[in-house]
C-alpha cells in the first residue's frame, strides 16, 4: 500500500484510540473517586456522612455537614453578589457600550480571568479581610475579617469575568432582526432589551450563572485563604466557615494512618465532582438547546 | 412573546389617541417613567462595569506594589537559604516553568490529535465530535483540587513520590480541556472549502490536517497553547499534593519541585513577616509571568497569521 495512505489509516486509528482514552479519563476519575470513598460510606452510612456535623476522624466520625454548609453558603453569597452585576455588565457590553468601551473592557476581562487564584487569595488577605474586619467593628460585631463575607467577595470577583463572558456569548446569539423589529414598533432601547433581548436570552443567562456557580463551588485556594476555616455552620456573614475544597486541601495527603480518613476526604472530592458535573451538564444542555 | 410585544408596542399609540383627553402633565409622566427606568438601569450597568474594572486595578496595584517592595535581583537568581529567611525563590520560578512547560507539552500531544480527529477525520457536527465536546465541557468544569487528589491517587497507586513528573501529569489533566475547547473553537471556524480543496487535490486526511488545516489555524492554536500554559502555571490546588515542595531546583522528573503558587501559599502561611514578604514577591513574579504570557499570545497570534487564508 502507498505509504501516504498507510500513514493516513494509521493516524486515523491512533487518533480515535486517543480520543476514546481521553473520554475514558473522565469516567475513570469518577469511578476511582467513588471506589475510594466507598469504605467510609459502608462503615457509617451515606446519611451520616452527608447530614451529621460530628467530624472527629480519630473516633471514626465523619459528618461533612459543616463543610457542605460552608461550601453552599460561600458559593451562594458569591453568586448573589456576582450574578446581578455580571448580567448588567454583559448587557451593557453587548447592547449599550460604545465601541471604544468594548475595545477597552475586553482585555480587562481576559486579564481578570487569567489571574491565578492564589493571587486573588493574596489580595483577599491584604485588602478584603481587613476591610471586612473594619466593617464588622463598625457594626459592633468584632470579627477577625476571615469570614463568610470575605470568601464571598473574593469568589464573586473571581467568577464575574467568567459569567460576563458566557453572558455576552449568549446575548450575541439573539438575532439582530428581533431588536430591529422591536425598535421599529416604537419600543425604546431599554424596552427592547427588557422584553425582547433578555426574554429571548433568559435560559442562556440562567445557564451562564449556573456555570459560574459550578466554577465557584470547586474553587479552593483563594477561598481557603480568606474564609477562616473553622468547622461550624456559619450563623452570620461575619462568622468563619470551612468549605469542602478547603478541607480537602488542608487535610489530604497527611494523617493517612487514621482508618477511613483518606476515604472520607475522597468522598468529599466525589461530592464536589458530582455537584459540579451536575450543574455543568444542566447548563451545557440548556445552552445547546438554545443554540438549536 | 408576541402578546407582550403587542402590549407595549401599543402603548405609545394609545397615548396619542387619547392624548387630547389627558392632561399634559400625565403625558409627561408616562414618558418620564420609561426614560427613568432606562436611566437607572443604564447607571447601574456603568457602575457594575466600573466595579469590575476597578477590581482589576486594585488587584494589580496591590500585588505589584507590595511585590516590588520586596523584590530584588537576589530574589530571582538564588535559592532559599536559612529557613526561607534569605536567598531567593529561583527554585519556585524554575519549578513553575518546568511544571507549566511539561504539562503544556503533554496536553498538546494529547489534544492536537483529538482536535484533528473531531474536525478533520470525521464530520465536524457528527455524533463523535458532539459527544467529545460535551465531555470536554464537563472535564473543563472539574475543580483543580479534584485533579490534584486524582493525581495523588495515580501517583500512590504506581508507587511514585510527589515529584515534578506527578505534578506535570496532574496539571496536564487540568490543561487538556482548556486547550481542546479553545483549539476546537478555532478549527470549527476554518472554512470547509480549504479542506475540500485539499482533498480534491488528492491529499489524505493526515496531510490535510497537518499541512493545510494546521497552517490555517496556527494563530488560534498558539493562543490556545499559551492560554493553557498560563492557566497551568498559576494553578495551586492541582500541584498541592503532587509536586512535593523542595528548596532545590528539580533535576529530574522524579525529584520534588516547588512552584510559584506553592511558594506564595506556604510562605504566606508562616507567622514571620520577612518570610511573608517573600510570598508577596513570588505573587508579583507570578502575576508578571501570567500577564506576559497573555501579551505574548496576542503577539504570536499576529505573527503566525501570515499563512491564514481569508
Amino acid at each position: 500500500m502507498d505509504s501516504r495512505l498507510l500513514t493516513d489509516r494509521m493516524s486515523r486509528h491512533v487518533f480515535f484510540v486517543l480520543t476514546f482514552l481521553v473520554c475514558l479519563v473522565m469516567v475513570i476519575l469518577a469511578v476511582v473517586l467513588w471506589i475510594k470513598s466507598l469504605p467510609v460510606v459502608q462503615a457509617t452510612s451515606l446519611r451520616d456522612v452527608l447530614f451529621t456535623s460530628d467530624w472527629n476522624p480519630e473516633e471514626g466520625k465523619f459528618g461533612l455537614l459543616p463543610y457542605m454548609a460552608g461550601t453552599v453558603f460561600v458559593t451562594a453569597l458569591a453568586m448573589l453578589l456576582a450574578a446581578p452585576m455580571s448580567i448588567l455588565v454583559a448587557v451593557y457590553l453587548s447592547e449599550y457600550a460604545p465601541g471604544w468601551v468594548r475595545v477597552a473592557i475586553l482585555p480587562v476581562m481576559d486579564v481578570l480571568s487569567g489571574i491565578p487564584s492564589i493571587v486573588y487569595g493574596v489580595v483577599g488577605v491584604l485588602v478584603v479581610v481587613p476591610a471586612v474586619g473594619k466593617f464588622s467593628d463598625m457594626l459592633g460585631l468584632y470579627s477577625s475579617g476571615y469570614s463568610l463575607l470575605a470568601g464571598g467577595i473574593v469568589l464573586a470577583v473571581m467568577v464575574s469575568p467568567f459569567i460576563i463572558s458566557v453572558g455576552r456569548e449568549v446575548l450575541s446569539t439573539v438575532p439582530a432582526g428581533l431588536r430591529d423589529a422591536s425598535l421599529s414598533l416604537g419600543a425604546t432601547k431599554w424596552q427592547t432589551v427588557k422584553f425582547v433581548v433578555l426574554r429571548r436570552a433568559r435560559a442562556g443567562m440562567v445557564a451562564a450563572v449556573m456555570l459560574g456557580f459550578s466554577r465557584a463551588f470547586g474553587e479552593t485556594i483563594a477561598v481557603l485563604m480568606v474564609v477562616g476555616n473553622v468547622a461550624q455552620i456559619p450563623k452570620s456573614l461575619f462568622d468563619p466557615a470551612y468549605p469542602l475544597p478547603a478541607l480537602l486541601a488542608n487535610k489530604y495527603g497527611e494523617m493517612m494512618s487514621v482508618p477511613l480518613y483518606d476515604s472520607a476526604l475522597l468522598f468529599s472530592a466525589f461530592v464536589l465532582l458530582a455537584v459540579v458535573l451536575l450543574f455543568n451538564a444542566m447548563a451545557r444542555l440548556a445552552m445547546k438547546m438554545i443554540s438549536n | 412573546m408576541r402578546s407582550r410585544l403587542r402590549n407595549y408596542a401599543a402603548q405609545p399609540a394609545r397615548s396619542v389617541m387619547t392624548g387630547k383627553q389627558e392632561s399634559g402633565v400625565m403625558k409627561l409622566k408616562r414618558i418620564d417613567t420609561r426614560k427613568l427606568e432606562e436611566g437607572i438601569f443604564k447607571a447601574l450597568m456603568i457602575l457594575s462595569t466600573c466595579v469590575v474594572v476597578s477590581a482589576l486595578l486594585v488587584i494589580l496595584g496591590v500585588i505589584l506594589f507590595r511585590g516590588f517592595n520586596s523584590l530584588s535581583i537576589e530574589m530571582v537568581t538564588a535559592r532559599p537559604r536559612s529557613g526561607y529567611r534569605e536567598g531567593g525563590i529561583l527554585n519556585a520560578i524554575v519549578g513553575s516553568l518546568l511544571v507549566g512547560g511539561g504539562a503544556t507539552a503533554l496536553a498538546l500531544a494529547m489534544s492536537l490529535p483529538l482536535v484533528f480527529y473531531m474536525n478533520v477525520y470525521v464530520r465536524r457536527e457528527s455524533l463523535t465530535p458532539r459527544v467529545m465536546r460535551f465531555v470536554m465541557d464537563l472535564m473543563w468544569g472539574v475543580p483543580s483540587i479534584v485533579y490534584g487528589a486524582f493525581g495523588f491517587i495515580i501517583m500512590s497507586t504506581f508507587g511514585m513520590r510527589a515529584s515534578l513528573g506527578a505534578a506535570i501529569i496532574a496539571v496536564s489533566l487540568l490543561e487538556l480541556p482548556i486547550m481542546v475547547r479553545a483549539m476546537d473553537e478555532v478549527m470549527r471556524m476554518a472554512p470547509i472549502e480549504i479542506e475540500e480543496a485539499s482533498y480534491s487535490m488528492g491529499a489524505t486526511g493526515f496531510e490535510t490536517a497537518f499541512k493545510v488545516i494546521l497552517r490555517q489555524t496556527l494563530p488560534g492554536l498558539a493562543t490556545a497553547v499559551l492560554m493553557a500554559f498560563g492557566r497551568g502555571i498559576g494553578d495551586t490546588a492541582a500541584v498541592l499534593f503532587t509536586a512535593g515542595f523542595s528548596d532545590s531546583v528539580p533535576t529530574s522528573l522524579s525529584s520534588p519541585a516547588a512552584t510559584l503558587p506553592l511558594a506564595v501559599f506556604f510562605q504566606l502561611g508562616t507567622p514571620f513577616m520577612d518570610v511573608q514578604e517573600r510570598a508577596y514577591a513570588a505573587a508579583a513574579i507570578l502575576t508578571f509571568i501570567v500577564l506576559a504570557v497573555s501579551i505574548v499570545s496576542r503577539l504570536v497570534a499576529r505573527a503566525t497569521s501570515r499563512h491564514v487564508v481569508r
